[in-house]
C-alpha cells in the first residue's frame, strides 16, 4: 500500500540528495577530523563547509555553531549552561506547552534543584499574552526558554520580540526551534536570540544529529564534557556523516526556501479547508495566521483520536493524534489542554504536518477517505447523535 | 504504537453489534467524554428465562474500547443474567486474545457497563451508586471501592495497575499513597480469605507440601520481589525447613534479612504451613 505521509512534525523523509552527500562519509572517507594526517585532516573541510552552510541558512556566522546529537541535547546544553553562567539568578521562564525535552527538564530543576520555573500560560488560540510574558521574566530570571514555534499546534511564537524582554533583565534566551527551522525565515544576527536549538531530521536530514546555535560572546559551559571538538563547548568525535547531512539539508531548505514554504501552505490551506467543509464538527486547534505553513490539527468532536488514526493506518495515511490513548498516559496532549480546548473535541484531535515532498494527490486522497472515517466512528458513538443526525441530514 | 493482537483488530475494524437497541429491557452507561471514552450498552433480556436474547453498543473510544465493547456483546448474547455476570474483564481481554496492559481498563469499562445495564433491568441502583465510596482520584473520578472491587478481581498488587486497571492514578499523581493503602489492605483481605480454607485443610503429604510451597513461591513471592528488581529460588524442603536462595538486587539489599522473614516466611507459613520456617542458602 502506498504510504501517504503527513506526519512530518514528527520526522520527515531524508533527502536524497543529503543522503549521497552523507555516503563517502562511511566506508571510504572515514577518517577522524581530528587527526593530523590528510585522510582525516581533509574531513575536517567538510564539516567546516557544513558548519557554514548551516550557519548561513540561520543567518549567523559558522563559529555559532555546535553540533550536538539532536534537539533534545541542544536544548538541555542552552538551558543547563544558562543556569551554570548565572548561579545567582534563581528562576527560569518558559511555556506551559514545551516539547517534552524543555518542559521535563524545567519540571526536573525545579525538584531537584530548587529553581522557580514561571510557566508561561497560552490562549485558546495558543498564542502567549506578552503583558504575562513582561511581568514574569525579572532580573532573577537565569533563561527564558520559548519555542519558535509548536510541534502539536503549529503556533508560533514572537521569540525575537521575547528575547528583547530578556535582555533587558539580563537573562540568557533560548528558542526551541526544531520546527520552525526550514519553515519560518530566520536571520539570527539581526535578533537577539542567544541560543537556538534545531534537529537535522525534522528538515530533511538524517536523525541523531542537531545543532545549538550560540550567539558570538554569549557565556558557555559545556554540557557533554570531553575533548576539544567543537571549539571546547561539546566533547565527543564529530558525527561527521550526520553533521554533512545537516549541513546539505540546511542548504536545500534555504535553497528552496519560498518554494517549499508556498507548496505547503497551498496543500495545507486546502487539506484544512476541505476537512472543515466536508466534516461537521471540526474545529481548528491553534491560531489560523500565526502558524507554520505545514502543519494542521484538527478538533473532530465525538470521536477519539487513536481510533480515527488506527482507521487512517490501513489506508496508509500517517498523522498524529493529541488524544490520551496515543499517548501511553492517560491524559491529553498538555498543550492542547493548556489552551483550553474542550475534552469533546480534545481526545479527537488529530495533527497533519506536511513537507516539501506533500502531493496534490495525497491532499486528494486524504479529503476522500478522512470524512468517511470520522462519520463511521461517530455513528458508533452514544454521544451528540441527536444533534449529528440533524447536521447529516441537512447535507 | 499499540501491539493490538489480531481478534482487537478485526473487532475494531468490523465491530459486531453497533447501535441503538429499540426494544432493549437493560441500559448500562459507562464512562464520560472527559474521560476519553464511554459505552452504551443495550440488552434485551427475556423476562420469563432471564436470558439475553440481544445485545448492542454505542461506544466512544480507543480501538481497544470499541473492540472490547463489541466482544462483550458477542460474549453475553444467549447467556442468561446470572452466567453472563460471570464474566469478568479479564474474560473480555482473554475472548480478544488479550489487550496492552495499558489497555486493561477498556476490558472493566466492558464489565461495569454490563453490571450497570443488570442493575437497570432488575430496577436496582445503578453499580456506581452502590459503590459509593470515598473519592480517591479526582482527575478520573475514580472511589475507593471501585479501586478496591477491580483490584480484588483482578488480584492487582501496584499502582501503575490499578492505573491500567481503572485510569486511577493517571493524572495529577497526587492520589498514588491512597491507592498504596487501598492495594495494601485488599492484599491483606485476600490473604485473610485464603488462609481460612488452607488452615482446615486435612494434613498434607511432603509431595503436596513441596508443590504448594513451590506454587506459592512462583504466584505469590516472585513476582512481588521481581517489582523490586529481586528474586527467590526455591532450592529444597527438608521437613519444614525451606531453603532459598536469593537473586538479583535482593542479594545486595540491606533489608534482605527482613525481606526473607517478612514477605518469604510469612507467605508460606499462611498460604501452605504455619510451622515452616525459611533459611537462606547460598546457590
Amino acid at each position: 500500500m502506498t504510504v501517504t505521509y503527513l506526519d512530518n512534525n514528527a520526522t520527515t523523509a531524508v533527502d536524497p540528495r543529503v543522503l549521497e552527500a552523507m555516503r563517502p562519509f562511511f566506508c571510504e572517507r572515514y577518517g577522524n577530523p581530528s587527526s593530523m594526517h590528510s585522510f582525516g585532516g581533509t574531513v575536517a573541510r567538510d564539516v567546516a563547509r557544513a558548519r557554514e552552510n548551516l550557519a548561513q541558512s540561520l543567518g549567523a556566522s559558522a563559529k555559532e555553531i555546535v553540533f550536538t546529537s539532536g534537539g533534545t541535547e541542544a536544548d538541555s546544553t542552552a538551558i543547563l549552561s544558562a543556569l551554570a553562567t548565572a548561579p545567582d539568578r534563581r528562576e527560569i521562564v518558559t511555556t506551559r506547552v514545551e516539547h517534552p525535552a524543555v518542559l521535563n527538564l524545567c519540571k526536573r530543576l525545579a525538584r531537584d534543584r530548587g529553581y522557580v520555573v514561571r510557566w508561561l500560560s497560552v490562549d485558546r488560540q495558543g498564542k502567549l499574552d506578552m503583558d504575562e510574558v513582561r511581568s514574569r521574566i525579572t532580573d532573577n530570571t537565569a533563561i527564558v526558554s520559548v519555542m519558535w514555534a509548536n510541534n502539536e499546534t503549529g503556533v508560533i511564537f514572537p521569540v525575537e520580540e521575547i528575547s528583547e524582554i530578556a535582555h533587558e533583565h539580563g537573562a540568557i534566551m533560548h528558542t526551541d526551534a526544531v520546527q520552525a527551522v526550514g519553515k519560518v525565515p530566520m536571520n539570527l544576527e539581526a535578533s537577539q536570540i542567544d541560543f537556538l536549538s534545531l534537529s537535522g531530521h525534522k528538515l530533511h536530514g538524517p536523525k541523531g544529529i542537531g545543532a545549538l546555535y550560540v550567539r558570538r560572546g554569549t557565556r558557555f559551559s559545556p554540557f557533554v564534557v570531553g575533548g576539544h571538538q567543537e571549539s571546547d563547548r561539546r566533547g565527543g568525535t564529530e558525527n561527521v556523516p550526520g553533521i554533512v547531512g545537516l549541513g546539505e539539508a540546511a542548504r536545500l531548505c534555504s535553497e528552496g526556501f519560498a518554494d517549499h514554504v508556498a507548496t505547503m501552505r497551498r496543500l495545507r490551506d486546502r487539506l484544512e479547508q476541505g476537512l472543515m467543509a466536508t466534516v461537521p464538527l471540526a474545529h481548528l486547534n491553534g491560531h489560523p495566521e500565526a502558524r507554520l505553513p505545514n502543519t494542521l490539527s484538527i478538533g473532530f468532536e465525538y470521536v477519539e483520536g487513536e481510533a480515527i488514526l488506527m482507521r487512517m493506518d490501513v489506508k496508509g495515511i500517517c498523522a498524529s493524534s493529541g488524544s490520551a490513548c496515543t499517548s501511553g498516559s492517560l491524559e491529553p496532549s498538555h498543550v492542547l489542554r493548556a489552551m483550553g480546548v474542550p475534552f469533546n473535541s480534545v481526545h479527537g484531535s488529530i495533527r497533519f504536518s506536511l513537507s516539501r515532498y506533500t502531493t496534490e494527490d495525497e491532499i486528494s486522497y486524504v479529503l476522500e477517505e478522512v470524512p468517511p472515517i470520522i462519520r463511521g466512528l461517530r455513528e458508533m458513538s452514544p454521544f451528540g447523535r441527536e444533534y449529528l443526525s440533524a447536521v447529516c441530514t441537512v447535507q | 504504537m499499540w501491539e493490538y493482537t489480531e481478534k482487537v483488530k478485526e473487532h475494531f475494524f468490523s465491530p459486531r453489534n453497533v447501535g441503538q437497541l429499540e426494544d432493549a429491557n437493560a441500559v448500562g452507561e459507562v464512562g464520560s467524554l472527559a474521560c476519553g471514552d464511554a459505552l452504551k450498552l443495550f440488552l434485551k433480556i427475556d423476562p420469563q428465562t432471564d436470558r439475553i436474547i440481544d445485545a448492542r453498543f454505542q461506544t466512544f473510544g480507543c480501538g481497544s474500547a470499541i473492540a472490547s465493547s463489541s466482544a462483550l456483546t458477542e460474549m453475553v448474547k444467549g447467556k442468561t443474567v446470572d452466567e453472563a455476570l460471570k464474566i469478568t474483564n479479564q474474560d473480555i481481554a482473554d475472548y480478544l486474545g488479550g489487550l496492552p496492559s495499558e489497555k486493561m481498563h477498556c476490558s472493566v469499562m466492558g464489565r461495569d457497563a454490563f453490571r450497570a445495564a443488570v442493575a437497570c433491568y432488575r430496577g436496582e441502583p445503578a453499580p456506581e451508586e452502590q459503590l459509593e465510596g470515598e473519592l480517591v482520584c479526582e482527575c478520573f473520578g475514580v472511589t475507593d471501592e471501585q479501586i478496591r472491587s477491580v483490584a480484588r478481581e483482578n488480584n492487582l498488587t501496584s499502582v501503575e495497575q490499578v492505573t491500567n486497571y481503572t485510569k486511577a492514578g493517571g493524572g495529577c499523581g497526587q492520589c498514588h499513597e491512597k491507592i498504596k493503602e487501598i492495594i495494601a489492605q485488599v492484599r491483606g483481605e485476600l490473604r485473610k480469605e485464603k488462609k481460612a480454607p488452607a488452615a482446615a485443610a486435612r494434613p498434607m503429604t511432603n509431595i503436596q507440601k513441596i508443590a504448594k510451597i513451590q506454587e506459592v513461591i512462583e504466584k505469590e513471592i516472585r513476582p512481588m520481589l521481581q517489582q523490586d528488581g529481586g528474586d527467590v529460588d526455591l532450592i529444597d524442603v527438608d521437613g519444614n525447613r525451606v531453603l532459598v536462595a536469593l537473586r538479583g538486587a535482593c542479594v545486595s539489599c540491606p533489608s534482605a534479612g527482613v525481606t526473607l522473614s517478612d514477605a518469604v516466611g510469612a507467605k508460606l507459613k499462611e498460604l501452605v504451613h504455619p510451622d515452616l520456617h525459611v533459611e537462606e542458602v547460598s546457590g
